[in-house]
This record gives structure tokens, C-alpha cells and sequence, in this order.
């Protein structure tokens, strides 16, 4: 593999502080890698974790949960609930024999743009350094590192 | 085959336990409502039958298949794909052709390894190392047995299925009424529910169906069912131990924590859930009492299981499907 392996990775922003950090990194025309899909939504604590293994299953390489500071949540406490998913789900997925670090948890407040965007390319680069997921597909010798997701294959095996 | 105008029914199983056709004989006299009112054509368990016969069938002349049974091998595809063709209405019956089941826990790891521990360990006297060989030359011509898939797969991962009925095994009184349901649309007295639908079952949760008394669900530690003594009217998961009936589709009458053992989740997911196991750590985690990630761990170490627990019935129906040693490609 000659090329860079650029890692898809989807991020799910809390309307009230870290998708605010997002916009701030953007607005105060910070540089962070391209790599991270931002999906925002109302609060971390929206963050069904159905949303992380649809994205792990679709191709994506790792998850970021962002969202505001414990004690800081728009709706109170919702924040420890995403937190709690957070374990929870780290843990299922290393059950899996997926590396528990392709889910990250970053709180950033609405004036941390700087944070925001330095937890994204630390981020990128991690997942970089754990290299494709490609769920569904052979992870084998000649994998594909374009990063996009193809259709799974299945070849039969025998003994 | 047979000049009988009855419709034809059959029912095959693929990778599964043998559970099911029990649950259908378990119905007791309303197995003879099945012989009043159809012909039986095909069912391995039950009465000799040849694949051929069944190759021979018109399309679509099987009014009404039950299937059961995961997708472990090529055989189990080719048969799936036949009975497709051949039946009008296909239906996934248990647990395993609906969501993988307990077979589908072996998408854990790769299928090398389950032929390695099954022909190859302690437990297999096998000094010269044989293995099965999917196909051999003898004078007679070559003869085959079927390869193991890489993954399991449920029934409609592989064909269109018409109806789904959950359950391990699907309880006797939800086949006794499905059974008469169809009988009634025989005698154009109901109309079959919409393509796709789950039959057998309720559209709710086993949480609805339970006795037990619920208050605030507020818990500081996971507590494993036989390690305490269980209150016997409160709700297991408010005491502590993992149920899975919020996420589990009702149907069975809550049996499980009405006998005073937990939900473990064979009914798979209740209507709406696009992952069980997702939907099962929404609710755990929403349960728990801490705000502090230290404790939280401490208190998530009393799952020593969680992908058993989330995904004991669901693995291969789930969004992820398997672990990634399945998925990955080694060389032989």
C-alpha cells in the first residue's frame, strides 16, 4: 500500500455545545482532517447505539461521540446516560474482536473549537494507525484501502 | 406426486436443534387439524422424503413452508433457495431462521475453527488429522457433503421470506393459532396479515407481558441470577439482574421471569428494533446509578458476558452479523 490509508469516520455532534464547537473550529477557519461526517444531533444522550453499529456496519472505520461537559448538559444529565452507552458499547465491541478504540467519547464545550478539532485529527490518526475495518469484508491481503465501503463478500471455505 | 387436492405443506430445518418441529408436534391434537387440511409433502423429521421430490414439484405448488433453521451450509442455501421456489408462502420459523439463534454465536469466530474444534481437539480422537473433504473421487462418480459457510445466515439473508415467527422455540399456543389461522384463510374465513409481517407473537414487549411489579429502575450493580436470592414479585432488572425483556418482542407470556429466571431474549426484537443488542445497552445503561466513569466500569464488569447477553439469539440477524475473526480471510 503506497497511499495513505484515509479512515471514514462519523461523528455524532450535540446541538448545544460540540456541533457549536464544530462550527467554531470552522468559523475561526481551524485546520483538522476532512476525514470526520458530522451528524448532528439533539444531545448525546439521542445517541441510540443502534447509530454506531449502523455506521461500523456501513463502512464507516471509527465512531466519535462528542458532546457537552459532564454537568453541562442542555437536558441535565443526558450526557452520563451517553457516557454509561459509551462503556457499554466499547465493551460489546470488543466482544467482537473490534479494537474498543474506534469508538471515541470527547466532550467539547460551544468555545472549545480548538479541542474540538485536535480530538478529531488525534483521532483520525489513531484510527489510521489501527488501520480499515471494512466490516463485512475479507480483511485479508488485498483489501482495498479506498475507504469506500464495498459490498460484502463471502468466500466458501473448507478445511 | 400425489393426487391429493389438499394444499401442500412442508417443513424443512436447516442448522437448528430440532426444537421447533417439537414445539409443532407439542401442539398436540391440533396436529391432526394440519392433516385434515393439508398434505403433507415434505418434512425430513417427520416422514421420508427425497430432495428430488421435491425438484419435482410445480413452482409454487407448496402453499405453505415453515423453515427452521440458520444457513450453516451450502446445503442449507440450496435447500432455502428451492423450497423458495417452490412454496407461495415461505415462512421463518424459530428463532434460528429468523435471527441466527444460538448456532449463529459461532459467527464469533471463523468457521475453520469450529471444523478444527470438531474434528481436531481433546474431544475428537483424530491422531492422523482427517478432515472431511467437501468432494472425493471414488469409481462410482464424485460424491460431495456440504461446505460450511464462512457465517451463518439467517433464512432472509438468503431468500425472500414471506412471514417471520420468532421464538426458541416459537410457543405451542402461537403455532396452534397461526396453524388456525391459515386453516381459516382456507375456508375464506380471515385474510393472511400483510407480506412481512411477524406472526405468532405480540407487538410489544415481554416487559408488558410480565407480572411483575415495576417502580424506578435505579441499580448500582449487575447481580447474577443464581448468586442471590431473587424477590419474587419485583422486576428482575430492577433488582440487578440483566433481563432482556425490554428489548425482547412479547409473545410468550413472560415465562421466563413469571418461572423467576430472567428474560435471555429468544423471542428476538420487539417490533421497531433495528439491533436488539443495541437497543438492550440503551436500556442497561439508562438504568444505571452513577455518574462517574470509574464506577461505571465497576459496575459493568458485573456483565461478564455482553455480547452473550446482547446478542445471544441475535448475532447473525444483527446489524454487525458476526465477530471479526468470521470475517477475516486467512489463508489455508
Amino acid at each position: 500500500m503506497s497511499e495513505q490509508f484515509e479512515p471514514t469516520i462519523i461523528g455524532f455532534t450535540c446541538n448545544w455545545c460540540s456541533y457549536r464547537a464544530a462550527d467554531l473550529a470552522g468559523t475561526a477557519r481551524m485546520k483538522y482532517p476532512p476525514n470526520v461526517r458530522l451528524i448532528r444531533l439533539m444531545c448525546s444522550g439521542r445517541l441510540d447505539p443502534t447509530f454506531v453499529f449502523k455506521a461500523l456496519a456501513s463502512g464507516a472505520d471509527g465512531v466519535m461521540v462528542t458532546g457537552c461537559h459532564p454537568g453541562e448538559c442542555h437536558y441535565l444529565e443526558q450526557n452520563y446516560k451517553a457516557l454509561r452507552r459509551f462503556h457499554l458499547i466499547q465493551r460489546t465491541l470488543r466482544g467482537l474482536g473490534v479494537e474498543p478504540g474506534r469508538l471515541r467519547l470527547v466532550w467539547a464545550s460551544a468555545a472549545e473549537g480548538a479541542r474540538f478539532a485536535s480530538e478529531v485529527a488525534s483521532f483520525v490518526e489513531e484510527i489510521r494507525a489501527l488501520g480499515p475495518l471494512h466490516w463485512g469484508q475479507s480483511n485479508g491481503a488485498g483489501a482495498a484501502a479506498s475507504g469506500a465501503p464495498e459490498k460484502p463478500e463471502l468466500q466458501e471455505v473448507s478445511a | 406426486m400425489s393426487d391429493n387436492p389438499k394444499p401442500k405443506f412442508a417443513m424443512y430445518w436447516a442448522a437448528s436443534c430440532g426444537g421447533c418441529e417439537i414445539a409443532v408436534l407439542n401442539t398436540h391434537e391440533k396436529i391432526l387439524d394440519v392433516d385434515a387440511n393439508f398434505d403433507v409433502v415434505f418434512w425430513p423429521v417427520a416422514m421420508d422424503a427425497k430432495y428430488k421430490d421435491v425438484e419435482a414439484m410445480e413452482d409454487g405448488s407448496i402453499l405453505l413452508t415453515l423453515f427452521n433453521g440458520g444457513m450453516r451450509n451450502d446445503e442449507n442455501e440450496h435447500i432455502a433457495r428451492l423450497l423458495r421456489k417452490k412454496s407461495k408462502i415461505l415462512v421463518a420459523f424459530g428463532s434460528c431462521a429468523t435471527e441466527g439463534c444460538i448456532p449463529g454465536l459461532a459467527n464469533l469466530g471463523d468457521s475453520r475453527e469450529i471444523v478444527h474444534t470438531a474434528f481436531n481437539t481433546v474431544t475428537t480422537e483424530n491422531p492422523h488429522k482427517l478432515y472431511p473433504m467437501t468432494s472425493y473421487d471414488v469409481p462410482e462418480g464424485e460424491i460431495r457433503i456440504p461446505a460450511i459457510l464462512p457465517i451463518l445466515k439467517t433464512l432472509e439473508q438468503v431468500v425472500d421470506v414471506d412471514y417471520y415467527m420468532p421464538g426458541c422455540p416459537p410457543e405451542s399456543h402461537q403455532i396452534a393459532a397461526v396453524i388456525d389461522l391459515v386453516i381459516q384463510v382456507l375456508q375464506g374465513k380471515a385474510q393472511l396479515p400483510p407480506k412481512g409481517s411477524v406472526i405468532g407473537a405480540g407487538d410489544s414487549t415481554v416487559c408488558d407481558e410480565c407480572k411483575r411489579t415495576r417502580n424506578i429502575k435505579s441499580i448500582k450493580s449487575f447481580e447474577r441470577i443464581w448468586a442471590i436470592a431473587a424477590e419474587p414479585t419485583v422486576c428482575l432488572l430492577e433488582q440487578g439482574i440483566p433481563c432482556n425483556g425490554p428489548a425482547t418482542r412479547s409473545g410468550c407470556n413472560a415465562r421466563c421471569p413469571t418461572a423467576g429466571a430472567q428474560c435471555i431474549g429468544c423471542y428476538g426484537p420487539a417490533q421497531g428494533v433495528v439491533d436488539y443488542g443495541a437497543r438492550l445497552i440503551s436500556s442497561f445503561a439508562s438504568v444505571i446509578d452513577s455518574n462517574d466513569p470509574t464506577e461505571i466500569d465497576r459496575i459493568l464488569d458485573g456483565l461478564v458476558d455482553p455480547v452473550g447477553q446482547f446478542y445471544r439469539f441475535n448475532l447473525a440477524g444483527s446489524l454487525l452479523k458476526a465477530g471479526v475473526p468470521a470475517w477475516k480471510k486467512e489463508k489455508v
